[in-house]
């Protein structure tokens, strides 16, 4: 077990190490980024000024280090546009998008595995074709698309939603819907196949045939068995989906979240800012991924009892 | 739909019956749509970037103050919404195929030479993959795209950079299986070289999963390339692909509904006939799943 976690705590320090290195070589690829944001209007002066505040002057590997120190020290430097340190920037849109996430999940979690459940009890009927054909919807319709939908629905003809801003709970619920719609879809057919998988197992038969009913069957015996593989799949999907449909529903929503500031940071070759934001965001899907495994492997008696021995 | 012609060839005509009706739908859209695309320069009533003052804003046929001759209606700087997205729809598919056929050459040549070779090569090309499956891919293409510009050839680039983990994680595994197997044996014992062994022997045995790794990827690359346009990091203005199109379109939402709900209906088209198509060559490849 011990041994289990350690080797999983490596790979994320290792992976996240990767991450980092290709970000910073990527953007001193590109030559100077002080050209592209200040453009014309800088005097020669001037331009030496930042050069030298950005060490930009200096041998590559010198930045690189210097890049790598800032996780020891904590300067990551500062934003070209607003010329705040980046590190501000990015933990003062952390929480939005921590409680938009938490949202997102929580009603994925409330609609999915009900309906993955559903869809499996009844797959031959007209109930388990329905819940299949909302989940390929889910799956087909793109996340943005979907929103412009909502927002011309309910906030521009109907007049019922806000769209722009976190300010109210009303307005959490289009970004929630438009952000949990694939991982809804993803996850409910998971469930789905986990039931399926499990459904068929001779423990089923045998609480059946213990006069169980039906809903402790599937529930109990069932839904305890497919939950492992459900859980692994829930936290690897979440953050994946998570992170790259935040990034569209904020940006859509105006959701003063590390997603908005990313595509903006983007959009205007910040790249201190974009960088950061890229980092913080890549180490919480790590994170997310690392806690994933070492729940599975708790959570599975058989992976829990054997390294113990 | 009951009177096939005689001049289908009868394995066509035995896949089209057993077809759901879904799958027909999807089907009939998706060869619809590519034609559209093809035919695009031809078939467009106006120029897709040619500007009118005048018949700015205008609705589609059959609404109010709609103006003649433009089908969808117009934009807001009185472009012809049906000719946009007809281009849109064209650039769109293009860009998607380029990407997914890019994604297939750099993830197949890395993936057969992680299964041929094997050893310290497999371990770097297994480990890339690993890192690429970790991190959010739209990460990497907003940052890619931000460092490197929005250029068309950017925009192939970031596409091809995709998927390629997906075609290399299948036929590494594939030909790593293949290779085990007693006719690649002899034809090593005869003495065949690796290169004859991988052309002659392996790849025609992989050629179907690769494909539909390719069908299903490219639903997945255009829902990205749309994605990325969409937040107005794709290809610039004035050339537009559909995604930018509902970009550009959402600012006049409230007024003009039409410039989004256009280009947003036939996104929504393209995607359900890929996805279709993807997962019922899926079903067909899969043999396990035939003979159920």
């Amino acid at each position: 077990m011990l041994g289990n976690a350690l080797r999983i705590l490596l790979r994320m320090v290792l992976t996240f190490f990767v991450i980092v290195t290709l970000v910073f070589f990527a953007t001193r690829l590109s030559g100077s980024p002080l050209d592209f944001v200040f453009g014309e209007g800088m005097s020669v002066e001037d331009r030496a000024i930042m050069i030298r505040y950005y060490q930009l002057d200096r041998p590559i590997w010198d930045q690189y280090l210097a890049f790598l120190g800032a996780f020891v020290d904590g300067h990551f430097g500062l934003s070209f546009i607003e010329r705040r340190p980046v590190a501000e920037m990015v933990a003062e849109r952390l929480w939005p998008s921590a409680q938009l996430l938490i949202s997102a999940t929580a009603a994925t979690l409330l609609v999915a595995i009900p309906l993955g459940i559903i869809a499996a009890v009844w797959r031959k009927s007209w109930i388990g074709s329905a819940v299949m054909a909302l989940a390929f919807l889910g799956y087909a319709v793109p996340n943005f698309v979907l929103a412009v939908f909502l927002v011309l629905v309910f906030a521009f003809w109907l007049n019922w939603l806000p769209v722009v801003g976190n300010g109210t709970p009303a307005h959490f619920i289009m970004p929630t819907l438009t952000l949990a719609a694939a991982m809804i879809a993803a996850i409910m057919r998971f469930t789905r196949n986990a039931m399926l998988d499990v459904l068929g197992q001779d423990y089923m038969r045998t609480a059946r045939a213990k006069g169980l009913p039906e809903s402790a069957v599937i529930l109990k015996h069932g839904l305890r068995n497919a939950g492992i593989t459900i859980l692994s799949v829930v936290g690897l999907q979440v953050a994946a989906l998570a992170a790259s449909g935040s990034v569209v529903v904020e940006s859509i929503f105006a959701w003063p979240g590390i997603g908005d500031l990313l595509v903006n940071a983007a959009i205007r070759r910040d790249y201190p800012v974009l960088q950061f934001a890229v980092l913080t965001v890549a180490l919480a899907v790590i994170l997310i991924n690392a806690a994933v495994d070492l729940a599975y492997a708790w959570a599975d008696p058989r992976l829990r009892h054997s390294s113990r021995t | 739909m009951t009177t096939v012609p005689t001049v289908t060839p009868p394995w066509l005509h035995s896949l089209w019956s057993e077809a759901h009706w879904v799958q027909k739908t999807a089907l009939v859209l998706g060869l619809t749509l590519t034609v559209a695309a093809v035919l695009a320069p031809a078939i467009a009533p106006f120029e897709p970037n040619a500007q009118s003052l005048i018949a700015r804003l205008r609705p589609p046929l059959g609404f109010e103050s709609a103006s003649a001759g433009h089908l969808l209606g117009t934009d807001e700087l009185g472009r012809d919404l049906l000719a946009r997205c007809l281009h849109g729809l064209r650039l769109t598919l293009t860009l998607a195929v380029l990407g997914a056929s890019l994604g297939l050459l750099i993830g197949g040549i890395l993936g057969v030479l992680a299964g041929v070779a094997g050893g310290r090569t497999d371990a770097v090309i297994t480990a890339a993959v690993d890192t690429q499956i970790a991190v959010p891919f739209t990460l990497v293409a907003l940052f890619m795209l931000s460092v490197f510009g929005t250029s068309m050839v950017v925009m192939v680039l970031v596409l091809g950079f995709a998927g390629w983990e997906q075609y290399a994680r299948i036929l590494r595994g594939e030909v790593k299986r293949l290779m085990q197997l007693p006719f690649i044996e002899a034809a090593r014992a005869a003495g065949a070289s690796p290169w004859r062994i991988a052309r002659v022997h392996v790849l025609p045995n992989v050629v179907s999963p690769v494909v539909v790794q390719f069908t299903l990827s490219l639903s997945n690359i255009i829902l990205l390339e749309s994605t990325l346009s969409f937040l107005g990091l794709g290809v610039q203005p004035p050339t537009a692909t559909l995604g930018a199109m509902v970009g550009v379109g959402r600012d006049y939402m409230p007024t003009a509904p039409w410039i989004v709900l256009a280009p947003a209906l036939l996104i929504l088209a393209v995607t359900f006939s890929v996805q279709i198509l993807g997962d019922w060559l899926r079903d067909r490849a899969d043999v396990r799943l035939r003979v159920r």
